[in-house]
């Protein structure tokens, strides 16, 4: 996933040579996961650049440089670090096109590696998706294989608006065959079915796709058929898809890392509620993080929803 | 030995102590240090030096899940940590295992932070005066101006020192905190370890004017030091403890040093930091100097720095001992200290995280449930 990030940044940067890249790291370390790798080298640290250490500074300029008529790929080093930033976007970022009365588009990339599961320090694991989602005027966009990341990256810099933009850190590492050059590039707000099945539908964003992808497997040796339906965008939220979904399959369990209260799963549940809810067979439950700090990488495994905990809930919602 | 004109340039200001040949008078008075205190710095850098080394080999072995090493800031921390009295809170950042040392806090307890066993660490702040790790940069020195603030009030006399890097210096923390200190005349040394870098960016592309200087816009002295002279470290911290106590006065201290090592042992120094300029700061090391005049001076002898080294080396043993004979915190504890009392809801999630904790211990659990 990390090359074919790399690859967005690089195709979008030689594209329009408006697009920047900037960030703690990002020059010539090619940031600390390597995303950024070898692009201040192709475009020169006019348009690739390192920061002074500043998030709120990162976020703020970000908007300045937009107004200024560029398109800035601004990179928070790990979602842990991307709090200072919050009031710049919160206050400013999101409501830019509000305020002008649609005069100005701020069209800035933020992008945060998230979650956990890899095994790290403190507030190198957090999911702080809910709160740009219940923020108006942000698009919020996860990918969970290489190649979404890929197109969805590449839209989410095309997007006239500003896109958080979470990649899934247990996933970097991961691997899929298949072409980056697809032809039209994927558009935000399009969620995905990545597995059929007929007995419940699982939902899922970033590194819980592939988790639930293993439970649907393990679900499956058991005689059970999950739908696995993987979300890729929170705002847009994909609605139709995930009641067509659930109209198929009458079941639903929602999977985050993100703690349980407040989570992106209570939205998604609410929208099930609303949409699809004459044929839901028992009602929707999630599989999250706890409502506890991210705890300690010794004991993360106990707060991650694991197979069995999904499974668990697949029990309870196919045997309701 | 006097904080040095704001006009000057940054290297005739540095506050030096250390002669730079192997030997030399320097005025125990003026340092308000005894000839033992001189052996005692010696033996504290020499031990942070071993416990440090034997902590980033611990993370190559896996015993840790990261490591910050601070080998070559011996002298910022353990001159500065020395300087202050046992009632004086520190604020650490995340590369403070010497100024931990200095303080009595068990290193163990001090490397559960870094072996992800509990966030923070194990140990008690309020017992050793010595805040949790604190890894979101700069974040901590408002604490620092919040607990000094907060000790005037009370009229206790204490200083609150907080350690942060070249790179903290750019986060509005860092900007916010020396403005409080100066407006509530708060008693703190912001002490920043300049070492060069923050993580890949060199602290030439962090700021333009030198750190020190940027006291005087707040209105307080500034002074920049040369942090690889221990003396010249305590010395600095001394007055500026000083400073505060007498009339709650900040002080800025710039202590210019180097990070021989990664930023963190996950990281490749090797793809942004010139091999050169390493060597050249390798030939500075703290602890070989201060050793160097130490034994030039004839202040210590080969029987002394053969026992220190004794005793770094059982000192680092014993952490090893400790660091790899520790298993994982109970799965309970993830719940029990996020609220004084534990509500419903959370209690509810702590019994499904045991129940599932139990069914992966035993492996008949799944069967029977399939
Ligand atoms: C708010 C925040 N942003 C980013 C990071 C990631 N990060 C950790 S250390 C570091 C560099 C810090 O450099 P400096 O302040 O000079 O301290 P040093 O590591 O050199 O001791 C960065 C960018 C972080 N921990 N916190
Ligand atoms: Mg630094």
């Amino acid at each position: 996933m990390v090359k074919a990030l790399n690859e967005a940044l690089r195709r979008s940067l030689s594209e329009d040579d408006r697009t920047l890249v900037l960030g703690e790291d990002v020059g010539k370390l090619g940031g600390v996961f390597r995303v950024t790798e070898g692009l201040q080298a192709e475009f020169g640290d006019k348009r690739v650049f390192d920061t002074p250490l500043a998030e709120a500074a990162i976020a703020g300029v970000s908007l300045g440089l937009a107004l200024a008529g560029w398109r800035p790929v601004a990179e928070m080093q790990f979602d842990g670090f991307s709090y200072p930033a919050l009031d710049q976007v919160i206050s400013h970022v999101a409501k830019y096109r509000y305020r002008s009365r649609g005069r100005q588009t701020v069209p800035i990339v933020i992008r945060i590696p998230f979650a956990g599961g890899i095994g790290a320090a403190e507030h190198h694991s957090e999911s702080p998706e809910a709160y740009y989602a219940h923020t108006a005027g942000l698009k919020v966009v996860a990918p969970s294989t290489p190649i979404d990341a890929h197109d969805l990256l590449r839209a989410s810099i095309a997007d006239p608006d500003p896109v958080i933009f979470f990649e899934p850190k247990s996933r970097y590492w991961s691997k899929e065959e298949g072409d980056l050059d697809g032809a039209s590039a994927l558009p935000i707000g399009k969620a995905r079915v990545l597995r059929e099945g007929s007995d419940c539908t699982v939902i899922a964003y970033g590194a819980m796709v592939a988790r639930s992808l293993a439970a649907a497997r393990a679900a499956a040796a058991r005689g059970t058929e999950l739908e696995v339906l993987d979300l890729r965008t929170l705002v847009p939220l994909d609605l139709d898809a995930l009641a067509a979904s659930v109209r198929r399959t009458g079941r639903a369990v929602v999977v985050h890392e993100a703690p349980l209260t407040a989570g992106f799963g209570a939205e998604v549940v609410a929208r099930l509620m609303e949409d699809a809810f004459d044929c839901l067979e028992a009602p929707v439950l999630r599989v999250t993080g706890y409502d506890t700090p991210y705890p300690p990488a010794t004991i993360e495994s106990h707060y991650l929803p694991s197979i069995e905990r999904i499974l668990d809930a697949v029990d309870r919602v196919t045997n309701y | 030995m006097t904080p040095a004109e704001p006009s000057e340039e940054p290297q005739d200001a540095l506050l030096r102590v250390l002669p730079s040949a192997t030997a030399g008078e320097v005025d125990l008075e003026a340092l308000g240090l005894k000839e033992e205190d001189l052996r005692e710095l010696y033996r504290l850098m020499a031990l942070t030096r071993r416990a440090d080394l034997e902590a980033t080999a611990l993370q190559r072995q896996g015993e840790l899940a990261v490591y910050p090493p601070l080998i070559g800031q011996e002298a910022a921390q353990v001159g500065s940590a020395f300087a202050l009295r046992e009632s004086d809170w520190i604020f650490p950042s995340y590369r403070e295992l010497g100024a931990a040392l200095v303080r009595g806090v068990d290193l163990v307890e001090y490397l559960h932070f870094y072996r992800a066993t509990w966030h923070g660490g194990t140990y008690d702040a309020r017992e050793h005066r010595f805040g949790y790790v604190s890894v979101p940069v700069g974040s901590q020195i408002l604490h620092a101006v919040g607990y000094a603030m907060g000790a005037r009030l009370d009229g206790d006399p204490i200083v609150a020192l907080t350690y942060f890097g070249d790179g903290a210096t750019s986060e509005g923390d860092f900007h916010e905190g020396c403005n409080f200190a100066a407006v509530f005349r708060a008693p703190v040394i912001f002490f920043c370890q300049n070492n060069q870098w923050a993580i890949s960016v060199p602290v030439s592309a962090q700021t333009v004017a030198p750190i020190w200087k940027k006291a005087e816009a707040y209105g307080f002295p500034g002074v920049c030091v040369d942090g690889n002279d221990v003396l010249a470290v305590h010395l600095a911290t001394r007055e500026a403890a000083a400073r505060a106590r007498e009339d709650g006065t900040p002080t800025l201290i710039e202590a210019v040093t180097y990070r021989l090592g990664p930023h963190s042992t996950a990281d490749d120094a090797s793809r942004y930091q010139p091999g050169e300029e390493v060597e050249s700061w390798k030939a500075r090391d703290p602890l070989v100097r201060y050793r160097a005049w130490l034994e030039g001076s004839g202040l210590v002898d080969q029987a002394f720095v053969d026992e220190v080294e004794g005793e770094a080396k059982s000192f680092a043993a014993e952490m090893r001992a400790g660091v790899i004979g520790s298993g994982p915190r109970p799965v309970e504890e993830m719940f029990r200290w996020v609220f004084e009392d534990i509500p419903p809801h959370l209690a509810r999630q702590r019994d499904e995280a045991l129940r599932f904790a139990a069914e992966a211990e035993d492996p008949e659990a799944g069967i029977r449930r399939a």
